[in-house]
């Protein structure tokens, strides 16, 4: 690929507001290519507006987001970055097929993609149910395969994991790792702390501001934390302290 | 725009509404309903045969206005919406493809309900009964496109339905089915002049009367797809890429 040694996504100094109040207050910050990178953080803190931003449909008061090389939400960018909203947004009133029948149509995916995302998200005996039939999980895997459909090169996730069950936690985790090997990024955003070792980076964000921007190892080394947990409290104490 | 993700949109809504059986019954029933009902009250006198081909225009505006707002307001409460415009489908393929759908749907609306008047209600219209049918689709595709436009000032489906008498109501009373539109106190003529629905009864009205209604019922036609149009430009202006 020819602009493999650009970043998946460069934030420059970004400000958003939301109503009168800064939710970003001049955020900066890189992610690398071919990585699963963690956004943790307490809700509230800023996530989903950095994910709505990179994707392009927040409106931003300044600052620039780059991805894949070009401007955030430019339309050559639609379908190369898949994204999953934080609620299932897929049509409750079709089948699992219908659904992915139409985004896989959206992005000029082949319909043999249809059938292989339905296995790979584990939905195959309810392919012909309707959405609003199906369970939370259920319906949020519906959800991430819309995203998958013509093989995005970057992946935008907000919560994905967080209506699942341990089990299915687990294997969408193995999903991410087994994408990021063949070469795709993605962004994953949590509040749910445990996760993070399962990402190569973690961003933490709080009230807007990036606390850290490491590897897990590098997390805990810099913090002689046991966990990603701790880890984040101590870089709390540490920025009220100062 | 793309006519190819135009259609899979199209597409992609009328499988929405085959699989709601209930909506699909209420569209094709409801205005076969009320204008039985309508004939049944004139039974044994000529009215019906003056008032029912302007209410067979009405009818279609409305109900296509209702559910139409409804459906787009769904689609941008739910999500669905700021996902599909983060993928390469276009603004205009979004509305056209509930404008095809919609469309499609009041055609057949538009035929059961002119069949009905005519076959089971016994109307009688001077000018040609293809017209009628042609008027007709173009009232519910004036309530598909309206529709579309006000869907994007309410945020609730509370506020959409409530949009119908705020809406429709002054149009309804304005249209010349009351009261001729020309013996209105000036005022309620001069905006009865720039609402559609006023073409759209001044059109079925010519037909009830005038064998050759061709060219009148032409410009009425043509100045409500106007309406159609311009409503259809306003509610792409209303989608954003980007919100706060």
């Amino acid at each position: 690929m020819m602009n493999d040694q650009v970043p998946a996504v460069v934030v420059d100094d970004l400000h958003v507001f939301r109503g009168s109040r800064e939710v970003l207050p001049g955020i900066s910050l890189t992610v690398p290519r071919g990585q699963v990178v963690g956004l943790l953080g307490p809700n509230g803190g800023g996530k989903t507006t950095l994910l709505r931003s990179i994707i392009g449909v927040q409106i931003v008061a300044g600052g620039t987001v780059t991805v894949l090389g070009e401007p955030a939400g430019s339309p050559g960018l639609r379908s190369r970055v898949g994204y999953v909203t934080q609620d299932a947004s897929v049509y409750g009133d079709l089948t699992v097929r219908a659904n992915l029948t139409y985004f896989a149509a959206l992005v000029g995916a082949p319909r043999s993609d249809v059938e292989r995302l339905i296995e790979v998200v584990d939905l195959t005996a309810d392919v012909d149910s309707r959405v609003d039939r199906l369970s939370g999980g259920q319906r949020s895997r519906v959800s991430l395969a819309a995203a998958l459909v013509g093989s995005p090169e970057l992946l935008i996730l907000d919560e994905p994991t967080v209506a699942l069950d341990p089990l299915l936690r687990r294997d969408l985790w193995a999903l991410f790792r087994s994408l990021a090997d063949e070469g795709t990024t993605l962004l994953v955003s949590s509040h749910v702390m445990d996760e993070a070792t399962r990402c190569d980076r973690l961003l933490l964000l709080r009230e807007g501001r990036l606390l850290a921007d490491d590897s897990p190892d590098g997390l805990l080394a810099r913090t002689g934390a046991p966990n990603a947990e701790q880890a984040f409290f101590t870089l709390i104490e540490k920025e009220e302290a100062v | 725009m793309s006519p190819r993700l135009t259609l899979a949109t199209a597409r992609r809504v009328l499988l929405q509404l085959r699989a709601d059986h209930r909506t699909l019954v209420l569209m094709i029933a409801v205005p076969c309903v009320l204008l039985g009902m309508l004939a049944w009250i004139f039974d044994g006198t000529p009215v019906f045969d003056s008032v029912g081909a302007p209410f067979l225009g009405v009818f279609p505006f409305v109900v296509m206005f209702v559910i139409t707002s409804v459906a787009t307001l769904r689609e941008r409460s739910s999500g669905t919406l700021e996902r599909l415009l983060s993928t390469p489908l276009g603004k205009g393929d979004f509305l056209g493809g509930y404008a095809l759908a919609f469309g499609a749907l009041a055609v057949v609306q538009a035929l059961v309900a002119t069949g009905f008047a005519i076959w089971v209600c016994g109307l009688d219209v001077a000018g040609p009964r293809s017209l009628l049918v042609v008027v007709a689709v173009t009232d519910a595709v004036l309530g598909t496109a309206t529709g579309l436009f006000v869907s994007a000032f309410a945020r609730t489906e509370f506020q959409a339905v409530q949009f119908m008498p705020a809406f429709v109501f002054p149009q309804f009373l304005l249209c010349g089915l009351l009261l001729p539109r020309d013996a209105l106190p000036r005022a309620l003529e001069l905006a009865s002049d720039v609402l559609p629905l006023s073409y759209a009864v001044d059109a079925m009205r010519t037909l009830t009367t005038q064998a050759d209604a061709a060219g009148d019922v032409g410009r009425d036609v043509a100045i409500v797809a106007s309406f159609v149009v311009a409503a259809v430009a306003a509610g792409s202006l209303t989608l954003r890429r980007r919100t706060p």
